[in-house]
């Protein structure tokens, strides 16, 4: 083999090549530049995480509970504080804020700090200065949310309980917190001096009480860890260090940048696709070209060595420019992702990923265009004598399996490195080649259909049309391939994110709850009762809550269970977690009996009996028969299980894993929880007001306002993935396009000859109309069935929802692809229907 | 020397066999030029395919100075005709991508530079339009030349590596009479200068009146081979 004719013809024969199949290349530009994106991204982001590694927990230990630190930890927190060290306190929990100039109420989220808190980094406020203010008497601190839903301005005042506090600033940046998360609770910043004239922790109230320590040595931080780990873990109190936190958000956005690089990467696999089909055009046309070359000597391997560098080279340009769309991409990342960093990225070029990508993208443009580009060494050079000469069947030969291996192995590691762990690589290798390999399937069978039930009664145009679709040098597989994998991937996400939101869609049928009600108190139940009817809303069940914890199973402690490494395993959540219970006589629309029987409401003697959800017998390890021993609130209650209930978790309802027999808990005191519904929007806005003023404790959630902010969170979730899928749709419209401009050749040759035996314009017109409607109806179909089933699939088995198919949008998605398909071909086509066939044929010629 | 012994070609259409060549023998001396003439289908292009090495012969021989073609690999067989020997086609057949300066570089390269002559091949290749008289056109690209001065550049070409051999099919085919002249004249010219042996695929009597040396062709097999005093 002569390798110096190889690069020289290369060269040489680049330049026209370039011309021919260069746009074929842009579809390897949009895969890199989406993984040079996202990668170099990804390294912004852990640099900024390890250089403001402390600010991100403003603190280097965090200690938090459920429950007001115990005696034990107390001490040990307050000595520590006698012996120097910093102690932050901050206690967080849901309250209503009221603002008594507008009148309006809202749930927030309130904290009341005590101490210096942070110690790192700084939380920056508008007017400036407004955090150090905290510690100067009744004044709070708010997210902008705050302001615009109560409706007031810094300066005015917000009213907690029985207290006012004068709103000194708005916050404006705060490292470690991460900003989508106040569309559902924004946060209030109050004086901790001030969180018991409030009066809003009652019995029951869900709060959170962390402890911020600074201890900047590192050794008497591991020191002071080793000393109270094992108190800690006692007390149920749990924390959190730099070095733990730092791991934590690597690991996160790590996995959430690798997920993200996963859906760049289904452009780049497509544009892989792309690049065969541009070749294996591309080498049809280079018969005669292939056949001289052998005629005067070439070697096989000589001009197979000649195009596969053409190959690559075109895939490093391809890839190079991918490299700086990539790098102009990454600029704008912080805003499409702003809403999850914890902290301010500042971009720059990480060069591991601008090679990567690089590499990456010359070895797909290779690995793909090499099975086509092996066709090369069976053209005889006797072609160069009878151009009649029949195509020689190609033969499943060692280099064509190798090829097929190479280019899997190569799909499959190329995946396996850019996701976030193993298992979810090969699945996404699996359904991708799977998806492909359907899709080619498709278009072999569409057109052996179109073949075996050819119209041979319809009108003249019609067959041509029809034809087109499998005679030789057709597009019909690249097209499906391209057009039903774009289609694919823009169905798929837009069938899972809607179905993640279904659940959560307010039922608008009249009766439906659209308020709850949470942290009534016992004697407040009659109270709010009244209050709920006097605004017209229906009678309502009243939901006691008990909070327990589990202190043995079948007389065995949950230190003795957790201990014994013989047994079953047991989730450590599910023994210590501290449960909130419930009781009543009946089962509810979202449960269903699978074992056992239900108590009748005549109180009954022995053991009270206890329903448990099916998922959580299993994984305690229990069943009908077994007792448990709650801790409520320091008094032993020992029930039995007596039956066992599947819940449906989809709905979104208030569901429980236990629900006990009343007699069992009637004696303890609850704090009460109730859906509500009050349709008139004035009405709700007055109830809430008189609720916040009568019970302030009593905290209640617009559900109308938690779906918005809900729905808002899916969507700036889903937001990065359809960021993502944007290149591969712009690869699939590059293959499209390719795909079509490499059979314009043939389309134009007989459209010409075609006119100048005679055909009208409109003919012309019909049969570019005929086919491209057939390739693009098809193709669309048949990625919006595999999104259907990769949907389902998804919806089902990882997200455990139920799954909706919504057609009407879907239809229209087809029609789309159909539009956009018909209307490119026909933009194609336009020379042929426009200029004299004289003009046309000279141009070809040229 | 080429020496066919018991040349026979079967293809198979449409799943029978067909005998395109039967029980050629033929020797065609050195420096000779040799046309092979006969109606369409009588096998004379399958003849000059054989001959050249493109194709495997279903039965026979062929060697060319003493070399079993059957014998060579289908790699050993290209570079022995990048060494031995030219081609010019009806239809000319230039690469289309390439310029006319590259398109006859192109066998020199793949002989890997060395030059016969001793000349650079750059040199060699302006050398060689010139003398077809397309001195003045190198960096023209086959869609902007005319046929005959495409038949020309695949003219210079076949001659670019001084092959022993120069296999020509139809040459003039695809020309009208005066080009198709003025090309017969350059290849009679070219031939002589170069003392190549020259095999003729035509259908043109005029151009087989030419030649001394005519084997006609008819149903695969040779029905007449008469020695002419040539022009």
């Amino acid at each position: 083999m002569s390798l110096r004719f190889a690069l020289r013809h290369a060269r040489r024969e680049g330049r026209s090549s370039l011309r021919r199949i260069g746009l074929y290349m842009g579809a390897i530009t949009f895969g890199v530049g989406a993984l040079v994106a996202i990668n170099s991204f990804r390294g912004n982001i852990i640099t900024a995480i390890r250089s403001e590694s402390r600010s991100l927990l403003g603190a280097d230990l965090e200690i938090h509970s459920r429950r007001s630190f115990p005696d034990a930890v107390q001490a040990i927190l307050d000595s520590a504080a006698a012996g120097g060290v910093p102690v932050s306190y901050v206690t967080t929990m849901p309250s209503m804020a009221r603002s008594p100039k507008t009148e309006l109420s809202r749930l927030v989220q309130l904290r009341a700090l005590e101490g210096r808190f942070p110690y790192y980094g700084e939380i920056g406020t508008d007017p400036v200065g407004a955090w150090s203010r905290l510690s100067a008497g009744r004044v709070a601190v708010v997210d902008a949310a705050v302001i615009a839903q109560l409706d007031i301005e810094v300066g005015d005042i917000v009213q907690f309980g029985e207290v006012v506090f004068t709103i000194a600033g708005v916050i404006t940046s705060s490292p470690g917190e991460v900003s989508f998360r106040s569309a559902i609770g924004p946060r209030v910043y109050i004086p901790a001096a001030y969180l018991e004239e409030t009066g809003l922790i009652q019995f029951g109230s869900l709060v959170r009480y962390q402890a911020y320590l600074q201890i900047e040595d590192n050794q008497a931080l591991q020191a002071f860890l080793n000393r109270y780990n094992k108190l800690f873990e006692d007390n149920r109190v749990g924390y959190d260090t730099v070095a733990e936190q730092v791991d934590d958000l690597t690991d996160a956005f790590e996995n959430m940048t690798r997920f993200l690089g996963l859906v760049g990467l289904t452009a780049l696999l497509l544009g892989g696709v792309g690049v065969a089909s541009a070749i294996h055009v591309f080498i049809n046309e280079k018969l005669n070209t292939v056949a001289v070359l052998r005629c005067l000597g070439a070697t096989q391997r000589t001009v197979f060595t000649a195009y596969l560098l053409q190959a690559a080279a075109l895939g490093f340009l391809g890839a190079a420019a991918g490299v700086v769309l990539g790098l102009a991409v990454q600029t704008t990342l912080p805003k499409v992702l702003g809403d999850f960093l914890p902290l301010e990225v500042s971009v720059s070029v990480d060069w591991l990923a601008v090679g990567a990508g690089l590499v990456i993208g010359v070895w797909v443009a290779t690995v793909f265009a090499l099975l086509p580009l092996l066709s090369i060494r069976d053209i005889p050079p006797l072609r160069a004598l009878r151009r009649e000469l029949e195509d020689t069947p190609r033969r499943a030969t060692r280099s064509r399996v190798m090829a097929g291996g190479a280019l899997l192995a190569s799909v499959v590691a190329i995946s396996l490195w850019q996701a976030p762990m193993p298992a979810m690589g090969w699945a996404f290798a699996g359904a991708i080649v799977g998806t492909v390999l359907l899709l080619w399937l498709t278009a072999r069978l569409l057109m052996r259909i179109t073949r075996r039930n050819f119209p041979r009664r319809a009108r003249y145009v019609v067959r041509q049309g029809i034809a087109n679709l499998f005679r030789p040098q057709n597009q019909t597989a690249a097209v499906i391939i391209a057009l039903g994998f774009g289609t694919f991937l823009i169905a798929t996400i837009y069938l899972v994110q809607r179905n993640l939101l279904e659940p959560f869609a307010i039922d608008t049928r009249a009766g439906a709850p659209n308020l709850f009600l949470f942290d009534i108190q016992e004697d407040q139940r009659d109270g709010v009762a009244r209050l709920l009817r006097r605004n017209g809303a229906p009678p309502i069940r009243l939901t006691p809550l008990i909070p327990a914890r589990i202190s043995t199973i079948n007389g065995r402690s949950v230190e003795e269970i957790l201990s014994d490494s013989a047994g079953p395993f047991i989730p450590r959540w599910a023994l210590r977690r501290e449960y909130r219970h419930t009781y009543r006589d009946t089962l509810v629309g979202t449960e269903e009996l699978v074992a056992g029987e239900w108590w009748d409401t005549t109180p009954g003697t022995g053991l009270p009996g206890v329903s448990v959800e099916e998922g959580l017998a299993e994984e305690l390890h229990v069943g009908l028969g077994d007792r448990i021993t709650w801790d409520v609130q320091g008094i032993p209650v020992e029930v039995e299980i007596s039956s066992i209930r599947r819940v449906n978790w989809a709905r979104f309802e208030l569901n429980f894993f236990f629900v006990f027999e009343p007699r069992a808990l009637e004696s303890a005191p609850p704090t009460i929880i109730a859906f509500t519904r009050i349709d008139e929007l004035q009405q709700r806005i007055a109830f809430q007001r008189d609720l916040v003023r009568e019970f302030p404790n009593v905290s209640v959630a617009d559900l109308g306002l938690l779906q918005q902010a809900l729905e808002s969170i899916i969507d700036k979730v889903t937001m990065g993935i359809r960021f993502m899928a944007l290149f591969s749709i712009g690869s699939g419209i590059i293959v499209l396009l390719g795909a079509i401009a490499t059979s314009r050749f043939h389309r134009i040759r007989e459209g010409v000859l075609l006119k100048t035996l005679g055909a009208t314009r409109r003919q012309i017109g019909q049969i570019l109309f005929t086919e491209y409607f057939a390739l693009g109806s098809l193709a669309g179909l048949t990625g919006i069935l595999l999104a259907g089933i990769a949907g389902w699939g998804l919806v089902r088995f990882l997200f455990e929802l139920n799954f909706h198919f919504p057609i009407a949008h879907f239809a229209a998605l087809w029609l789309g692809v159909v539009a956009l398909t018909t209307g490119i071909g026909l933009a194609n086509g336009r020379d042929v229907l426009k200029k004299p066939p004289l003009a046309v044929i000279r141009e070809l010629a040229e | 020397m080429i020496e066919a012994i018991g040349l026979g070609q079967t293809y198979s259409s449409g799943g029978r066999p067909l005998a395109v060549l039967k029980d050629i023998d033929l020797t065609i001396e050195a420096g000779g030029f040799v046309a092979i003439v006969g109606p369409s289908g009588s096998g004379k292009t399958t003849l000059l395919g054989l001959l050249a090495g493109l194709d495997e012969a279903s039965s026979g021989t062929v060697s060319i100075d003493g070399v079993n073609l059957a014998r060579l690999t289908e790699d050993e067989r290209a570079k022995f005709r990048a060494r031995h020997v030219g081609f010019v086609f009806q239809s000319f057949q230039l690469i289309p991508t390439l310029t006319a300066r590259e398109n006859v570089l192109v066998p020199m390269e793949l002989l890997g530079d060395r030059n016969p002559n001793g000349a650079p091949i750059e040199a060699r290749v302006v050398d060689l339009l010139d003398r077809v008289g397309l001195g003045d056109r190198l960096d023209h690209y086959p869609a902007q030349l005319s046929g005959g001065e495409q038949q020309r550049v695949a003219l210079a070409r076949a001659f670019a590596n001084r092959p022993k051999i120069l296999f020509a099919d139809e040459p003039t085919g695809n020309l009208d009479a005066e080009t198709g002249h003025h090309i017969i004249d350059l290849m009679v010219e070219l031939n002589r200068d170069f003392a190549t042996t020259l095999v003729l695929v035509t259908h043109d009597p005029e151009l087989a009146a030419r030649a001394n040396r005519v084997v006609r062709l008819s149903s695969g097999k040779i029905i007449e081979d008469m020695r002419t005093d040539g022009a």
